[in-house]
């Protein structure tokens, strides 16, 4: 590094305003990762919750199976006893919207992405402030996102469609969303009148209907023959996360955004080098001219452009960190460390990787040249 | 003269024990038709301690004497020895290391890196060996004193006058302590005085560090200060 830091003190004013184009993608970068996970918190964190590994829909619903498909009871019964599968049991998912009977938001219109399990199941919430469900009461558990509109423990909503009431029994303070709707956690019955619109007893064809069957499966079972059986299909948890409405659009747009945002660094960083490169033959004639092996200039080269980069990276994170932070609770928006990480780490390996194509000139300069009036 | 390839052993039946040899050395530049014969069977011997220099108009093959000498480029035939090592026998990174450590160049206007002070432009050439240490830096104020640049040690290049350029540009070239120096129209950009100061001082210090010097100029105003003068002509040596 003897020249590498020399030259970016001597040619500070050209290397700083490089370090800026990668320091404001890098800001780019993290807001835009911010942005990401903000999303996907809430479009599938409700999802990404649930102590499962696959969740089996109805065969024929082959998309927004969560909105599709319907399981009956014999599905969750026959799952539970295939070999491989350690516990099955039915899983509702609806969206509904209802009004605060009672409570300080009296009036108050809420929507409610409704997730419905057994109350002794290992899919209930388990609350930070309240109670737990219990069976086929009319209790509800709300999470921080229904919280946020004034909600609290002790209130009372009423279903728009099904009139059915509401009892906020518990909170799971903590953002759970589906579809960027707070969920909230109820006991299957209560899912079926919310689900079916059906106020009073529910049919008997209803009381043995889920959305879907939850799994947990033993890692590498063969489920093949329990999916043919009960006319399903199982998705990973994860695959899941695509049923979940705009979650596919909205992480591949991100996804898109971010590419090209790197591809444009990585176009900057070589394009910068080469140019620098280029200007520098002389040096690089006189510098081998005086005995200096190739290796050594590329090393000195590449020193040079992973300290630009580093540095400029880190100024421009921290800068990133600093606005995103401002924009938590304003927008969809969540830093997480390993994101920001690896959007720092491809701005980092990328730009070098531009910057090496650009610096292996330096190979094919002639030493000859340093002598004569080239210069 | 079976010199073996790694060419440390001393060749004592061609060369003495430092110094320059040149020997039949002929360059050929290009294939063909266009062929160009650059050197025609140069013959050269320079002792430590010795200042020769070359004068010749331009494209008389001055400049392609001094790349042979110091290695930049291959003969077509002939041998090159440097300090008792069979230069021409070597490999292009044993070339590399060789001009490291035996060779001093002086470039045209001296050929300074911009970014570096001059004290720093001496201590590069020790960087590149992987010994830069408190005795390298000793000798480079050592050196800069003895080219009279104490008071502009540093300074970067565009700060300095030509005349200080091309001082400067000896020092770094002495660094290494070379057994061969090799200059290159070191008065192109200075002017009468300033130029005979320059050579006086190569003279001075060729003949204070027993370096072997070749010096080559169209300048014939400068041969003053050489031990011998030749003259070169389509590339030949007489």
């Amino acid at each position: 590094m003897f020249l590498a830091l020399r030259d970016l003190r001597f040619a500070r004013g050209r290397f700083a305003l490089m370090g800026a184009v990668v320091a404001l993608i890098a800001v780019l970068g993290v807001l835009l990762s911010g942005l990401a996970s903000g999303l996907a918190d809430a479009g599938i964190s409700g999802l990404r919750a649930l102590p499962v590994t696959h969740m089996a829909f109805d065969e024929k619903a082959t998309s927004e199976q969560f909105s599709r498909s319907t399981v009956e009871q014999k599905a969750w019964q026959e799952w539970s006893k295939a070999p491989g599968v350690k516990r099955a049991e039915p899983f509702g998912n609806t969206l509904a919207n209802a009004q605060v009977a009672q409570g300080a938001e009296k009036g108050e219109q809420v929507n409610l992405a409704v997730f419905g399990m057994a109350p002794d199941s290992p899919l209930a919430p388990r609350p930070t402030s309240g109670e737990s469900l219990k069976e086929a009461g009319t209790g509800i558990v709300i999470t921080r996102e229904i919280a946020d509109l004034g909600v609290k423990v002790g209130d009372v909503l009423t279903a728009d469609k099904s009139k059915v009431r509401l009892k906020v029994v518990g909170l799971v303070d903590d953002t759970v969303s589906y579809g960027h709707i707070g969920v909230v956690y109820t006991d299957l019955d209560t899912w079926r009148h919310l689900h079916y619109g059906l106020p009073g007893d529910l049919p008997e064809a209803a009381r043995r209907q889920a959305t879907a069957v939850a799994l947990t499966l033993e890692p590498g079972a063969d489920v093949a023959a329990v999916e043919k059986a009960t006319g399903t299909h199982a998705d990973t948890k994860e695959a899941t996360y695509d049923a979940s409405p705009g979650y596919t659009a909205e992480s591949s747009t991100m996804a898109l955004i971010k590419g090209f945002l790197y591809a444009i660094s990585a176009l900057v960083v070589g394009a910068f080098f080469t140019v620098w490169t280029v200007q520098r033959k002389a040096e690089i004639a006189l510098l081998k001219a005086l005995g200096a092996p190739t290796g050594y200039i590329l090393r000195d080269a590449l020193a040079q452009v992973v300290a630009v980069l580093v540095g400029a990276t880190a100024v421009g994170t921290a800068v990133g960190l600093a606005l995103g932070s401002a924009m938590i609770g304003k927008a969809p928006f969540s830093l997480s460390a390993p994101a920001i990480a690896t959007s720092a780490g491809l701005l980092i390996g990328l730009g070098t990787v531009g910057a090496v194509v650009a610096v292996r000139r330096i190979t094919a300069v002639d030493p000859l040249t340093a002598l004569g009036a080239t210069r | 003269m079976t010199t073996p390839a790694t060419g440390r052993q001393a060749a004592s039946d061609t060369a003495g024990p430092g110094g320059l040899r040149m020997l039949d050395i002929t360059l050929t530049l290009g294939d063909g038709d266009t062929a160009v014969t650059a050197l025609a069977d140069v013959s050269l011997t320079v002792a430590p301690g010795e200042f020769v220099a070359v004068v010749g108009p331009s494209g008389s093959g001055k400049s392609s004497l001094l790349a042979v000498a110091g290695g930049l480029q291959r003969p077509t035939s002939g041998t090159v020895h440097i300090a008792g090592t069979e230069l021409t026998a070597l490999s292009d990174k044993e070339r590399t290391a060789a001009r490291r450590h035996h060779i001093g160049f002086v470039f045209q206007q001296s050929n300074l890196l911009a970014s570096l002070t001059v004290r720093e432009q001496l201590l590069l050439p020790l960087h590149i060996d992987g010994r830069l240490d408190a005795a390298g830096r000793t000798r480079a104020d050592e050196l800069i004193e003895a080219v009279g640049l104490s008071h502009r040690a540093g300074a970067r290049p565009h700060q300095l006058s030509g005349g200080e350029r091309q001082r400067a540009g000896l020092a770094r070239a002495l660094m290494t302590s070379p057994a061969v120096l090799l200059v290159d129209e070191p008065t192109s950009a200075l002017d009468r005085v300033r130029s005979a100061e320059a050579v006086r001082l190569i003279a001075e210090q060729t003949h204070e560090r027993g370096t072997a010097t070749v010096m080559v100029t169209h300048d014939t105003a400068i041969m003053d200060a050489a031990d011998r003068v030749y003259e070169m002509v389509d590339g030949r040596l007489s």
